[in-house]
């Protein structure tokens, strides 16, 4: 059997940074597992820029974003296996995986990093009711065949769901030649970032259409058509209001869900709304030494939050690794952090005031869009944040920090809430 | 005076800016948060500029495609002469990043660089 001190399962952005971290915090021993041919995960077929504003300070490119971070994981001699699966994590933190060479192997790890990132919601799970003929793609298999293996999906293409992936690929489509007839939205506002709907929908005047959905697809053999209907505020297809598009592709891109079959195996307490583990200010799960960040996590709208808390899921790993459970023996209490009133969720799901940093950013999202409205913060029933925020919506995270000297100051203290107020 | 609004397409922020101009002329930015918003501001509403990004055919190497970018924005005008420009365009392994796939594309004096590295096959 292998031997490492910290396994990372994932060499996306999130794996790659928090391996990178682990090393530079004193972790000596740590292994990376890719199932895919080539380190850097999604970051391969986003090739539009736009990427690391925050951690590099300047704009690049999916490829070149991966690329720095790759060069990172070379420098520091991190071990790395490409083309492997991980089959199964055991609660003794035995790790089975399988590729071509080796077979099914397993290693033995102290502390695991969970960095699997997430997988798109597929025509199956959306129940679209119609013929099942060739033409229909996820945004992101259609964005790999185009950006990575040069192959065009369609020529005349209808997109269903206006998150991130379909907007960059309405623009990438037109580029190539295709026409884009319409993108669909289910929800009355768009999934995506504002900036997306400008560079990649107005710049080519493809019409965006809020609050309809595809109620039939035609064609036996090829997509021949598409129907959409708009709907109501019960998101149900309103009679009558059916339009047809003659067109050979439906491209999907209506959510990211967390791939996290090897967390639940492993007993990783989920949460039901993030469908990513439950996390406490380490990031650690509830079971000791298994750490997860990324999208796997909760999903993320920039590339460069999730090498920020990857590296922090890394540098907490390698103290967990060189001090024995210090989150045990640290004392003080996990508080619960309560999203409620228009917040959904926080990640982390817990903060423990002793043993937190000087500071911390707590990130969630909301469930709607609030204008002119106020992220709060209350320690037990006092008010200790108040921000106002001119726009607020579901497609992009926010954030508030809180401070250890504040919540030092609640001695007491036994419930965190996040919530957004109306003005 | 004129107003005309914005999104900044700078990060993924994309904070609202409101333009004000007078005889064509760029008197106020507001609503932006950093210098690149005020400057896409400017920029937009005189000489509007975008980064392309596509992916060309390479030859040898171990990955069939590499993505490419212009190096600097070019005048969103030329987008879709820079992406005829880049048609047919094939490379051979090893390409890095950096590398100039195209130079002066399009006659926009701005070069095509590849944004990834695409080794030889072995």
């Amino acid at each position: 059997m292998l031997n490492y001190d910290i396994v990372v399962i994932g060499g996306g952005p999130a794996g790659l940074a928090a391996a990178v971290s682990a090393k530079r915090n004193g972790a000596e021993s740590i292994l990376v597992l890719e199932r895919d041919k080539e380190l850097g995960g999604i970051l391969n077929q986003c090739i539009h820029n736009g990427f690391g504003l925050h951690t590099f300070q300047e704009e690049l490119t999916g490829p070149e974003y991966a690329g720095r971070f790759i060069g990172q994981l070379q420098e520091e001699q991190i071990a790395y296996k490409l083309n492997t699966m991980v089959m199964d994590i055991g609660a003794n933190k035995v790790v089975t995986a399988m590729n071509r060479e080796e077979g099914m192997f397993e290693i033995q790890a102290k502390a695991i990093i969970l960095a699997m990132g997430c997988r798109e919601r597929s025509r199956g799970a959306l129940n679209i009711p119609g013929y099942r003929p060739a033409g229909i793609y996820s945004a992101g298999t259609a964005q790999r065949l185009v950006n990575m293996e040069g192959y065009m999906p369609g020529r005349e293409v209808v997109i269903l769901g206006s998150g991130d992936i379909g907007l960059i690929m309405a623009r990438r489509m037109t580029l190539e030649g295709a026409k884009v007839k319409v993108v669909a939205e289910l929800l009355p506002y768009s999934g995506g970032l504002k900036r997306n709907i400008v560079q990649c929908l107005d710049d080519f005047g493809i019409p965006l259409k809020l609050s309809h959905t595809v109620v039939d697809i035609d064609g036996k053999e090829r997509v021949e058509g598409i129907t959409i209907a708009q709907v109501g505020p019960d998101r149900r297809p309103i009679p009558g209001t059916e339009e047809h598009y003659a067109c050979d592709t439906l491209l999907l891109s209506c959510g990211l869900i967390p791939e996290n079959e090897l967390s639940r195996s492993l007993g990783v307490e989920m949460s039901p709304v993030t469908s990513g583990p439950l996390v406490n200010e380490c990031l650690e799960t509830n079971v000791e030494g298994v750490f997860a960040c990324g999208n796997v996590l909760h999903v993320h709208d920039l590339v460069d939050f999730v090498s920020e808390e990857a590296a922090s899921a890394g540098r907490h790993a390698a103290e967990y690794i060189l001090n024995g459970a210090r989150h045990l023996a640290s004392g003080g209490r996990d508080i619960p952090i309560q999203a409620v009133e228009g917040a959904r969720y926080t990640v982390p799901r817990t903060i423990n005031p002793e043993r937190m940093d000087e500071k911390h950013t707590v990130r969630f999202r909301v469930g709607d869009v609030y204008k002119n409205c106020y992220v709060s913060v209350y320690l037990n029933n006092e008010r200790i944040i108040h921000r106002k925020r001119p726009v607020v919506a579901p497609g992009e995270m926010e954030e508030v920090v809180l401070k250890k000297e504040q919540l030092a100051g609640f001695p007491d203290l036994s419930q965190i809430t996040v919530k957004i107020e109306e003005a | 005076m004129e107003a005309r609004e914005l999104i900044c397409i700078g990060c993924p922020l994309g904070c609202q800016l409101k333009v004000g101009l007078e005889d064509g002329q760029v008197a106020s930015v507001s609503g932006n948060t950093c210098k690149r918003g005020d400057a896409y501001a400017r920029k937009e509403v005189t000489n509007p500029t975008r980064i392309v990004t596509s992916s060309v055919i390479v030859e040898g190497g171990s990955l069939a495609a590499v993505s490419v970018k212009t190096r600097e924005d070019i005048p969103k005008g030329k987008i879709f002469e820079i992406m005829k420009a880049l048609k047919g365009v094939k490379v051979q392994a090893p390409v890095h990043i950096g590398d100039v796939i195209l130079g002066d594309a399009a006659g926009t004096g701005v070069d095509i660089v590849a944004t990834k590295n695409v080794e030889a096959m072995p």
